[in-house]
């Protein structure tokens, strides 16, 4: 059954204001991050870039009811946020972006955020879209079947929902109840194509029913919201209850990619409307407003988080790229052939 | 020792090896109360249960998807696809994503997966339960593919393969599972990946082939004794990598190549067979590299005259050798 | 549709024909294969027909033209929709360039990589192919075409890898004439069949001459204190030995001392890398009946010269009778011919492949020579013998070629009437 939860009227009464806050820096910190990147390409030193801007709530409060310690997360291209608020420092997601040869995920064989996290089960293998769904229900059916105590969280957006793959995997995670949480980031369009041409339904959420397990839709610009629905999620899936589908409503506050320009499909007035929905700073108002933090102290925040994307994009920039050699390596098992 | 056909020899290796490494599990449509359309997997939902013996819905891509799921965590799983034509859908999660796991994540995360798939045709299947489909497969790098055509050759390579830390893709021509027989060790055992195999040693043609068309070629060769030509037949066994030192070693002794294949011939295994012999033994060739392969049309037709004209048979093998030693 | 009507080619070598009738006229219509015009090759007389049904346009070359063929000779519509491409060659225009500095991102949009900007980028090596140096490999088209032009393949320098005879070499050989199996020959002349052994050395020769960078250098042997003691210990020597005493054996035992002072000169050029031979194998340029041979003194270096003597006779007589064996004149390691016994004072001998050297002695002249002493130079009569060496440039350079001849010459200058020879 698909429900709309409203809004609590406590900021977040699941997390504490200390952590709160953290999570709001983190959110910070990767706005200017992505800003950063978003600059590198157009200097010509970043070959592609997806924005996480407007999806950085969402990240950060789906993690923070997970255990990173034991979970598993299947991410797609856009999980920036959620790469931070998973531990990755700020060098190792710029090594990915820059190609550089200590990319930890992929040495660099990959687009960024594409490949495996060097200290949590974190993992994207290809950016075809959706593969990760019924990838992410075999690693489900694995914990299962060995009694593991951990749950598998795998993320997507409204395109890959059209994808055969999406219906294969809830299907057979419905059927095996499997510890498995789909995470759908919802911004409302795949790269050009709006919800409205993907779909003949208002939510996604609705889908669950159909396969025989609860499907929530939240508003994703809210740590609270998405955090309950989470820490929900979560709780079925280990006792064993089997899956649910999150639909967290964002706005994409930049083009697909930085190949994309959304102007050609986007009037104006919509893509400034999105500001009003942008999370970073509506949580900046909402902790100024409720006395969590000052606003020199929010300024302060923000300016920590430039200074530290400054000093990480000089260190990276100065680091080599990978020979050509290891490209031979990792092809199957055994030392790699090089011809 | 006992002869087994390759489907019992299949049976076995699967039976034995999931009683030896609790990690391996089976799953495919109709696996397991049904035992598998072949029988592949009869009675192995009594003994090993429906945790490990998956009877999976209808959906190719994710019971390939699913797999490397739990093959990436910790699991070592069997994907049977019913009918090799039915693979399509799956080749994405296939070459597309479990070819690249180990590559794309620097060696990090692996998927220690087997898909068999039975293929292959002469058995009245018609466009759609007829079809060779190795060549995706075998072109690409990350994968290994294997076409084993004898039970002693099945039961090796299977059990290899369900011990590799690397996706395998195991070819099993429908025509042998019951046709073929042979002695098959009660020992364990393995082939490795890679290594061809000079099934019959001759000296005057080097035919070289794999699948059913070894059945055939074993016989057309038969045949030519009685023309004085001794041919020497390969069986590569595995499609990918393929093992060029056997090849180059037995062309380079007759100075002849014929590849028997039962796969439409263009861009397929035989080409690369024909450009490797090519580029390694052009001074010791007494004759055009040749292919036997059926016409260019889609495998194949259902209609029994048609579909005879369509495969290579032991004739049509003997008529090709009798062709090449003449040169 | 509008269609253009070519000049199809016909025959192998033909590429132009002329003009010979217009069978049709602009504006008839024309049927798909009738005749539209005669034209005349220097081979053939033919009809070329119409490509298509339709309406024949204008026709583009007249009566009496030389047109190429390919080219376009006349026009025509036809009834179909779309004009088949019916022009052979690319028209360059059609094919286009790259336009410099159009940039396109990894998933479509624009990106201007700078990535590259600082990292030199190499060439990736490409593996040479494998091949078996020195190889006689002739290919299937250089079988066929010496077969069709009568080419004797092992007369041909090769100038692939190795040495090897190349397409390239045998057109050239052809080109260079007098090759064809219809060469006429007049009546004066004589065609010969080699034999066996003649068609082997021919082949061993070129084969030497176009793998092995010969050069060569040659010194002046004073051998005035050799002769006088040959003079004095000839009866001696072959009452005891039973055999005669020639000089050459004496040069054969000097030279094997020196190949094992000059290492270099013992060598082989073996794919690519240099092989000292680790025996000094001294081989003979003997003429025996059939034709010249190479018999082989095993160790030479080893034996006394009395022993050398012995072997050098037992197998200079093997040669002539034609009773030498295949383990007489094999391993091999150097060649010494004694070009001096027909009278030659200088030669450059061809080197015995895969060896690095050969050297000749050549005959001994009695000349004046200037002999510098303690008073100052003066004339006297001196038994003089050139030495003339033939050495690979690979492995061999003149330093130690000169240093090499230094020492036969000293080896043998040495030798005076008092000497102990053994």
């Amino acid at each position: 059954m698909s429900t709309t939860s409203k809004q609590s009227n406590n900021l977040a009464p699941a997390i504490s204001n200390e952590r709160l806050v953290e999570l709001y820096e983190t959110m910070v910190l990767s706005r200017y991050l992505d800003q950063r990147v978003w600059l590198l390409n157009r200097q010509g030193k970043a070959a592609i870039a997806a924005s996480a801007q407007g999806h950085e709530a969402t990240q950060v409060a789906c993690i923070e009811a997970t255990d990173p310690s034991k979970d598993h997360y299947l991410i797609y291209y856009r999980q920036f946020t959620a790469m931070l608020a998973l531990g990755t420092e700020p060098e190792e997601l710029l090594r990915g972006f820059l190609a550089r040869a200590d990319d930890p995920m992929s040495a660099a064989r990959q687009f960024p955020l594409h490949g495996a996290h060097p200290r949590v089960d974190l993992f994207n293998f290809s950016n075809v879209i959706a593969t990760q769904l019924p990838q992410a229900a075999g690693v489900a059916l694995a914990d299962k079947l060995n009694k593991r105590d951990a749950v598998t969280v795998v993320f997507f957006g409204d395109g890959a929902s059209s994808q055969g793959d999406t219906h294969e995997a809830m299907n057979f995670a419905a059927v095996h109840k499997l510890p498995v949480i789909f995470f759908c980031e919802n911004n409302r369009y795949a790269i050009s194509v709006p919800m409205e041409k993907q779909m003949g339904i208002e939510s996604l959420s609705s889908r669950a029913a159909a396969y025989g397990f609860p499907g929530v839709q939240i508003d994703g610009t809210e740590v609270s919201a998405v955090h309950e629905a989470m820490a929900a999620a979560v709780e079925r899936a280990r006792n064993g209850e089997g899956p649910t589908l999150i639909e967290a409503m964002v706005e994409r506050l930049l083009p697909h990619t930085t190949d994309d320009d959304h102007t050609r499909y986007r009037s104006s007035e919509d893509i400034e409307q999105m500001n009003d929905r942008d999370p970073v700073k509506i949580m900046s108002e909402k902790l100024i407003e409720h006395g969590l933090i000052s606003k020199e102290q929010d300024e302060a925040i923000h300016a920590s988080a430039q200074q530290r994307v400054n000093q990480a994009t000089d260190a990276v920039e100065a680091e080599p790229y990978p020979e050509a050699d290891l490209m031979y390596l990792h092809v199957t098992e055994g030392p790699g052939e090089v011809k | 020792m006992p002869e087994l056909s390759v489907i019992e020899a299949v049976r076995e290796t699967m039976r034995s090896e999931m009683r030896r490494d609790s990690s391996i599990i089976l799953m495919g449509e109709d696996v397991g109360h049904r035992g598998g359309v072949f029988l592949a997997s009869d009675g192995f939902v009594d003994e090993f249960g429906e945790d490990r013996v998956i009877d999976t819905p209808l959906a190719e891509s994710s019971i390939c998807g699913v797999a490397l799921g739990a093959a990436v965590n910790g699991m070592r799983p069997i994907a049977e696809i019913q009918f090799a034509d039915f693979v399509w859908p799956a080749i994405n999660q296939l070459v597309g994503e479990a070819a690249r796991v180990r590559y794309g994540t620097n060696g990090v995360k692996t998927a220690p997966m087997t898909v068999r798939v039975p293929y292959g045709g002469g058995v009245r299947g018609g466009l759609y339960h007829s079809q060779s489909i190795e060549v995706l497969f075998a072109h690409t790098p990350g994968l290994s593919v294997v076409a084993p055509a004898t039970p002693y050759d099945a039961r090796g390579l299977l059990t290899t393969a369900l011990r590799s830390n690397d996706p395998v893709i195991v070819l099993e021509h429908k025509r042998t599972y019951r046709l073929a027989k042979g002695e098959v060790p009660e020992e364990e055992y393995s082939i490795p990946i890679g290594r061809a195999e000079v099934k019959r040693e001759g000296s005057d043609i080097s035919l070289v082939t794999y699948g059913l068309m070894l059945h055939y070629s074993l016989q057309a060769a038969e045949m030519a004794v009685g023309q004085g030509i001794d041919v020497e037949v390969v069986d590569l066994r595995t499609l990918r990598p393929i093992d060029a030192k056997t090849i180059i070693e037995s062309v380079s002794k007759t100075g002849k190549a014929l590849i028997v294949q039962e796969d439409t011939p263009a861009i397929s295994v035989s080409s690369e067979v024909a450009a490797i012999i090519g580029e390694n033994c052009f001074f010791d060739l007494d004759g055009p590299i040749t292919r036997l392969g059926p016409p260019e049309i889609p495998p194949m037709p259902f209609s029994p005259v048609q579909e005879a004209a369509f495969m290579p048979s032991p004739e049509k093998i003997f008529d090709a050798i009798v062709r090449l030693a003449a040169i | 549709m509008a269609y253009e009507i070519v000049l199809p080619h016909v025959g192998e070598s033909v590429t132009e024909a002329v003009i010979s009738k217009w069978l049709k006229s602009p504006g008839d219509s024309i049927e798909k294969y009738e005749p539209l015009v005669e034209v005349i090759t220097d081979k053939v007389n033919m009809d070329v027909p119409a490509p298509e049904s339709g309406v024949l346009g204008e026709i583009l070359v007249n009566e009496g033209d030389t047109v190429a063929m390919g080219a376009v000779i006349a026009r025509m519509e036809t009834g179909d929709s779309v004009q088949a491409n019916s022009d052979p060659k690319p028209i360059s225009s059609r094919i286009g360039t790259l336009v410099q500095g159009a940039n396109v991102g990894p998933t479509g949009g624009e990106f201007t990589d700078t990535s590259l900007a600082t990292v030199p980028t190499s060439a990736t090596e490409v593996a040479a192919p494998k091949s078996e140096t020195g190889s006689r490999n002739y290919s299937p088209v250089v079988t066929r075409l010496a077969a069709k032009h009568g080419i004797d393949l092992s007369t041909v320098t090769g100038s692939g890898l190795g040495g090897r005879v190349t397409k390239k070499d045998v057109l050239a050989a052809v080109e260079s004439g007098g090759h064809t199996e219809l060469a006429p020959v007049s009546e004066e002349d004589q065609v010969i069949e080699p034999t066996p052994i003649r068609k082997m050395i021919a082949e061993h020769m070129v084969r030497s001459v176009s793998e092995i960078p010969h050069a060569w250098s040659a010194i002046e042997v004073d051998v005035t204190g050799l002769v006088q003691w040959r003079d004095k210990n000839r009866s001696e020597f072959e009452a005891l030995n039973g055999v005669k005493l020639t000089y050459f054996p004496i040069m054969l035992h000097v030279v094997a001392s020196s190949l094992r002072q000059n290492p270099k000169l013992n060598s082989s050029w073996q794919d690519g890398k240099i092989v000292s031979k680790g025996q000094i194998n001294v081989g003979v340029a003997v003429a025996s009946a059939s034709g010249l041979v190479v018999p082989v003194v095993n160790q030479a270096d080893k034996a006394d010269l009395s022993g050398i003597t012995r072997k050098f006779t037992d197998l200079v007589s093997k040669a002539r009778n034609n009773k030498l064996d295949v383990t007489d004149v094999q391993d091999g390691t150097f060649t010494l011919n004694n070009t001096g016994a027909l009278g030659s004072v200088w030669g450059g001998a061809i080197i015995n492949h895969p060896q690095a050297a050969i050297l000749t002695t050549e005959a001994i002249v009695k000349r004046p020579v200037v002999i510098s002493g303690p008073t100052g130079d003066s004339i006297a009569v001196r038994s003089m013998m050139n030495m003339c060496l033939s050495f690979d440039h690979r492995i061999i350079d003149g330093v130690e070629a000169s240093e090499f001849l230094q020492s036969v010459k000293n080896g043998i200058e040495s030798i005076t009437a008092d000497s102990d020879l053994k």
